[in-house]
């Protein structure tokens, strides 16, 4: 008990607050949990080390094999490409599913539910099948004739379609994200810019896009660190990504276990720096909150206004 | 041709803001039941009333926020949110809705100022965007208005960073920005503590002095006998009464309006 505030009215029988000794709490359930724990750790790291067949040397000497850097650089790329075409197709349907006109957002209803309810890798195979679906577009114009045709397997490269098919499935969660956000917005923040005579666009662009941002980041970064993994489907279609590399070294030398640790070091490695990005851009977008840093702010704050005021 | 619309539906030439006949509904529910009102330009209209006596939903179709269901409603001359053509109105573009709403300042019960912008970003983010001022002249301007409300050291600051009161003396500094013609207040002290509603009315009664037009839904009936050049008591969508704010506030000739000021005084 905080007696110390009240010294007078502290009978003198009593011993002052400070001379009080504090017992803790014994914690029983912690020390059992913990001493459980690090006895698990200790067999799983033994485990790990005295098992020859993780051949960690090999895992070691296949770590920047050329192959195995052009796999991680090609994954690296659908991923960026990936997520951007994602980002801007989900941040349209979003909106057409917050539109005023029931027909967008049917329209957007029923791509999430198509985009989403479609395994990814049975999306993937279908985009690298178009041909025997479609087998080529062309624009042919009156008068004019084909202007323009090419054959569907010209350009449906295993790239491409893995562009099209992941880039498709990953914006209607985006899409899901995004609206999610946009909701999240008071309504009177658009009312308020409505009064102030900012047109429709420039309301979402500037007032409701920013401020739904701060909702969007958090679930947006898991979504980017799902894809990184998700592409790893492409080795379905034959694209040289990460896994695909590091199967086609296996399946000559039989160093099938090393090699599946070369691939998990690498997608934990990316995984790791995109999770310090996500924490940069939260920071970011959370500045009027009060809790992130902002460059911006603080030279604002250092030479800004302050002088005039003063 | 272009006959001022206030000569053709019988409103005073020097009426702001006219309104006859006003109705508005939800579905169903009918909110507005015919209002009448004329605010002459430089006066205080204040409006008081029951909640759900409607008193919002007029103010905001005043400025097209909520669209007419009937009547007419003038703002400056003009129909809001229409054109009149050969006896018709069409219904505006959306560019030009802005510009008017542009020209129709509102603050409201909860401030909605934007919460991702420091108070200077607030304040210039509509005429820098919507009027195209330059970067330069929209911050002197901003500093201008912020030293009107108070708060010039505030400039830097984001919104949470503020007290209500500031808050919503930010978001007058904010609407008078855009040069407004007329000023809606919707209720504007009533989310506020008690001890910070002061500071707001004090900046309220000076833009008053220097002859903005106002039309101020509130509970304070203290600012519409001291501010206000008429007071209207809004019951069931329609007016009730209306007249000088001492006289109708000191004798309600409506036994409604007497019952409502008994409550609230």
């Amino acid at each position: 008990m905080d007696t110390s505030r009240h010294p007078d009215a502290n009978s003198s029988a009593a011993p002052a607050a400070d001379d009080l000794i504090v017992v803790p709490r014994r914690q029983y359930g912690i020390w059992i949990g913990t001493a459980v724990t690090l006895l698990v750790a200790f067999f799983i790291v033994q485990a790990f080390v005295q098992n020859p067949a993780f051949a960690w040397d090999t895992a070691g000497r296949y770590l920047f094999h050329p192959q195995i850097m052009r796999g991680l650089g090609n994954t690296l790329i659908l991923t960026v490409i990936i997520m951007a075409l994602a980002i801007v197709v989900g941040t349209i349907v979003a909106i057409m599913r917050v539109s005023r006109s029931p027909i967008l957002r049917a329209f957007a209803s029923a791509y999430v539910w198509f985009f989403r309810g479609v395994p990814a890798l049975i999306q993937l195979i279908f985009w690298f099948n178009l041909a025997l679906l479609v087998r080529e577009f062309s624009l042919t114009l009156p008068f004019v004739g084909t202007v323009f045709s090419i054959r569907t397997n010209d350009f449906m490269t295993p790239f491409f379609s893995a562009v099209v098919a992941l880039a498709l499935c990953e914006a209607g969660y985006m899409a899901e994200i995004i609206r999610a956000g946009i909701k999240s917005v008071p309504p009177g923040q658009s009312e308020a810019a409505s009064a102030l005579g900012m047109p429709y666009r420039m309301i979402l662009k500037r007032i409701v896009l920013p401020q739904a941002m701060r909702f969007v980041v958090p679930p947006t970064g898991n979504e980017a660190i799902n894809l990184l993994k998700m592409t790893s489907l492409v080795t379905f279609i034959a694209v040289d990504d990460l896994f695909y590399s590091a199967q086609a070294i296996y399946a000559r030398t039989f160093e099938t276990i090393p090699l599946l640790i070369v691939v998990a070091f690498w997608y934990l490695t990316v995984v790791s720096i995109m999770s310090v990005g996500q924490y940069m851009l939260e920071s970011h977008f959370g500045r009027s909150d009060g809790t992130g840093f902002s460059v911006g702010r603080i030279l604002r704050n250092a030479i800004g206004l302050r002088g005039a005021t003063s | 041709m272009t006959i001022d619309p206030r000569s053709r539906f019988g409103a005073p030439e020097d009426a702001m803001v006219f309104a006859r006949g006003v109705r508005k509904s939800f579905g169903p529910l009918e909110v507005l039941k015919g209002v009448d009102i004329v605010v002459p330009t430089g006066t205080v209209a204040c409006i008081i009333g029951p909640s759900g006596s409607g008193k919002s939903t007029f103010l905001r179709c005043i400025n097209h926020l909520e669209k007419l269901t009937g009547g007419i409603l003038l703002v400056d001359g003009e129909f809001v949110g229409y054109e009149l053509r050969q006896d018709k109105l069409y219904e505006l573009k959306d560019v030009d809705l802005c510009k008017q709403r542009a020209e129709i300042g509102m603050l409201f019960q909860n401030f909605n100022l934007f919460s991702h912008m420091t108070v200077l970003g607030n304040i210039v983010e509509a005429p820098m965007r919507v009027r195209r001022t330059p970067a330069a002249e929209a911050r002197q301007d901003a500093v201008r208005l912020l030293e009107r409300v108070g708060l010039v050291d505030k400039i830097n600051s984001y919104p949470r960073e503020l007290s209500g009161g500031q808050q919503q003396r930010v978001a007058i500094a904010r609407a008078m920005a855009m040069k407004p013609k007329v000023l809606l207040f919707d209720e504007p002290t009533s989310a506020l503590d008690p001890e910070l509603v002061g500071e707001v009315l004090q900046v309220m009664r000076d833009l008053a002095q220097t002859g903005m037009t106002m039309v101020v839904v509130t509970h304070e009936i203290g600012f519409a006998r001291e501010v206000g050049d008429q007071l209207l008591f809004m019951d069931e969508g329609v007016v009730v009464e209306r007249g000088d704010p001492r006289e109708m506030i000191a004798n309600p000739k409506s036994p409604r309006t007497a019952e409502f000021l008994s409550r609230v005084l």
